[in-house]
């Protein structure tokens, strides 16, 4: 497997919208090699013969009834928002205007 | 208060219990007891964040006019009523802020409860407050709060384990007789191990995670945190159960798991030594406690077999590949707009990707930007099969070795932590050394069993406590309780008492004290 450089890191903090600054990128890009290299060994653990586990304890057809459960009011589900307008959430521009 | 009355935070929640059933104080006096220590202690402690005082006082006074005025009503009260309860800060709240140990959340109030939180609340519980932890409780030291650390009540210059810290630090510095924790990979029972205190991750799914900020959904897990093995049985038969609101919650009814806590026994029981999981790596303190733990079980007419479950050296890096994966995907939603934080550039177009850019740049602290973006990596394309794949094989590896181990013995047997509590700072900037501290709790969680620490005595080579872990299969919880309860009271036999009477007061007399008992007017 690859190691991770730094343009790695700064491709997947683009990917996770998380702004880093030159030095933190190498920072980052230090620590994590360490830490890619430590769990390396789990990609040869397991032969194709062995089935993945995504859930520890499965539970099938979980469903409830359809009908209305508890919903919050538009000022509950507002309460947290850092902007909000007219009874929505405020977003800043979806487009750059460039 | 007289020099005579019993200090009524030292006393475990079964005993308050008991005094407040039968009227012998009130739920107004246990809950300012709790809040006086709070006002006493956690200055040095900080294992707070928030403290509910007006709330709980409330609670504690509607549970005495109950109580007082008899009949039906008073008959049905929740045997803990009137019991204090401490929460960790990942779990919501109606009325308190939660913020996960966040700047992302500073100051956010939830518009609804938790599950368990309703419970508590049903109970008639009053809720003393929220407590620190490792930002969205990543990390084994509380270190990674972005409101500081909380300290170690046996020494403040050393870790309470983390993420729950607060949680356990709460219950070992008698601010608190219960707490609630979250264990996603030891959060629960390191803390526990490292304070000397009992900490439970139930069986997945066996206690409801609706409201529980989520870090890693397949592995994340509330459970209860106390000073005893029957305290923390009353409280995980409090908060267990199905709950309709959260789809991975078992529908199985709830074992008496109180009554396992009291009627403990353990002869004719197999506990099974896991190879794989003490020796080599481990302090020796910790390996003599363990030792003798062992001694004690046998005495008391276990057979003690050793069994081995050769993948477990798989688990940890596995767990850095699932639980980064899934929080990753957890943590998209601190995007500036719906919840918290919202910052902007400070330059260029206000463009959402960009205020949700520099939002999670000043919001989240180093230890979550290293996850989420080592999660990235393990999910994306190219890696995925490689990863975030083989990591899922190796949970049925884990899985099946587990299964094997139960097969051999009822109960399995660990250290609970390798190593007794670190200095503050000394593993801050080596995160691989970190990770390390939960090499003996991860499994667990893997597989999705239960697990229970309690203390163990103290290392020798620092008087530090050590943690004893036992595992059960899934759904047999009750069997932790039964041999955690055996071998809780075998100690303290040894110890003439709860390991906790050893731990330094935490507010030794100095003068301005001695100057106030004495009844110096001001």
């Amino acid at each position: 497997m690859a190691a991770i450089n730094r343009d790695d890191v700064a491709h997947l903090a683009r990917l996770a919208h998380i702004e880093m600054s030159a030095e933190e990128l190498d920072r980052m890009a230090g620590e994590l090699a360490v830490i890619v290299d430590s769990v390396k060994s789990v990609s040869e653990a397991a032969g194709d013969d062995v089935p993945a586990t995504s859930h520890p304890i499965p539970l099938t057809n979980v469903f409830r009834e359809d009908v209305v459960g508890h919903t919050f009011t538009a000022e509950q589900a507002l309460s947290g928002a850092p902007d909000a307008y007219e009874g929505r959430f405020k977003v800043p521009a979806i487009l750059d205007e460039d | 208060m007289t020099e005579t009355t019993p200090e009524l935070f030292r006393l475990s929640a079964a005993a308050l219990a008991e005094k407040l059933a039968a009227r012998e104080v009130t739920a107004v006096e246990v809950t300012q007891a709790h809040l006086d220590r709070i006002a006493a202690v956690d200055g040095k402690v900080h294992a707070f964040l928030h403290v509910n005082a007006e709330e709980a006082l409330a609670v504690a006074a509607e549970v005495d006019a109950i109580r007082a005025a008899g009949g039906a009503a008073a008959e049905e009260l929740h045997v803990l009523a009137g019991v204090p309860i401490a929460v960790k800060d990942l779990i919501v709240t109606i009325g308190q802020p939660t913020t996960a140990g966040s700047k992302i959340l500073e100051g956010w109030h939830s518009p609804y409860d938790a599950t368990v939180v309703e419970r508590l609340r049903a109970a008639k519980m009053p809720i003393l407050g929220k407590t620190n932890l490792d930002e969205f409780a990543m990390g084994s030291s509380t270190e990674h709060s972005a409101f500081g650390p909380t300290h170690n009540p046996w020494d403040l210059d050393r870790i309470p384990g983390g993420s729950g810290g607060g949680s356990a630090a709460a219950v070992a510095a008698f601010e608190a007789p219960l707490a609630l924790g979250t264990d996603t990979g030891g959060s629960i029972r390191q803390p526990g191990a490292v304070t000397g205190t009992v900490g439970v991750k139930p069986t997945y799914g066996g206690v409801s995670r609706y409201g529980a900020i989520a870090m890693a959904s397949s592995l994340d897990q509330i459970g209860p945190v106390s000073r005893t093995v029957l305290d923390s049985a009353l409280l995980h038969q409090v908060i267990g159960g199905h709950d309709p609101r959260d789809s991975t919650s078992l529908p199985d009814p709830l074992e008496d798991l109180v009554a396992a806590a009291r009627t403990g026994n353990v002869e004719g029981m197999k506990i099974g030594i896991i190879k794989e999981l003490h020796g080599e790596g481990y302090q020796a303190g910790v390996e003599n406690r363990f030792n003798e733990a062992l001694e004690l079980l046998k005495g008391a007419g276990a057979e003690i077999v050793e069994v081995s479950c050769p993948n477990f050296k798989y688990a940890l890096g596995a767990y850095y590949l699932i639980m980064p994966s899934e929080a990753s995907s957890n943590l998209a939603k601190f995007d500036g707009v719906r919840f918290g934080l919202r910052v902007l550039p400070e330059e260029g177009p206000l463009t959402i990707e960009r205020v949700m850019g520099a939002t999670r740049a000043a919001g989240f602290g180093d230890e979550v930007k290293r996850r989420i973006i080592l999660g990235t990596y393990a999910l994306s394309a190219g890696y995925y099969d490689a990863y975030y794949g083989s990591a899922q094989k190796v949970r049925t590896l884990i899985q099946r070795d587990f299964d094997a181990a139960f097969a051999q013995a009822d109960v399995l047997i660990s250290p609970t932590a390798p190593t007794t509590a670190f200095k503050l700072g000394e593993k801050l900037n080596d995160p691989l050394a970190m990770y390390l501290n939960d090499v003996a709790t991860i499994p667990a969680n893997m597989a999705g069993v239960p697990g229970l620490s309690l203390p163990g005595g103290l290392a020798d080579e620092d008087g530090l406590p050590v943690g004893v872990q036992l595992l059960a299969p899934a759904r047999q919880d009750a069997r932790l309780y039964r041999v955690g309860a055996v071998l809780e009271s075998l100690l303290e036999a040894q110890w003439g008492g709860p390991l906790l009477d050893k731990a330094p007061s935490l507010t030794a007399p100095s003068l301005n004290d001695t100057v106030a008992s004495h009844g110096g007017s001001h």
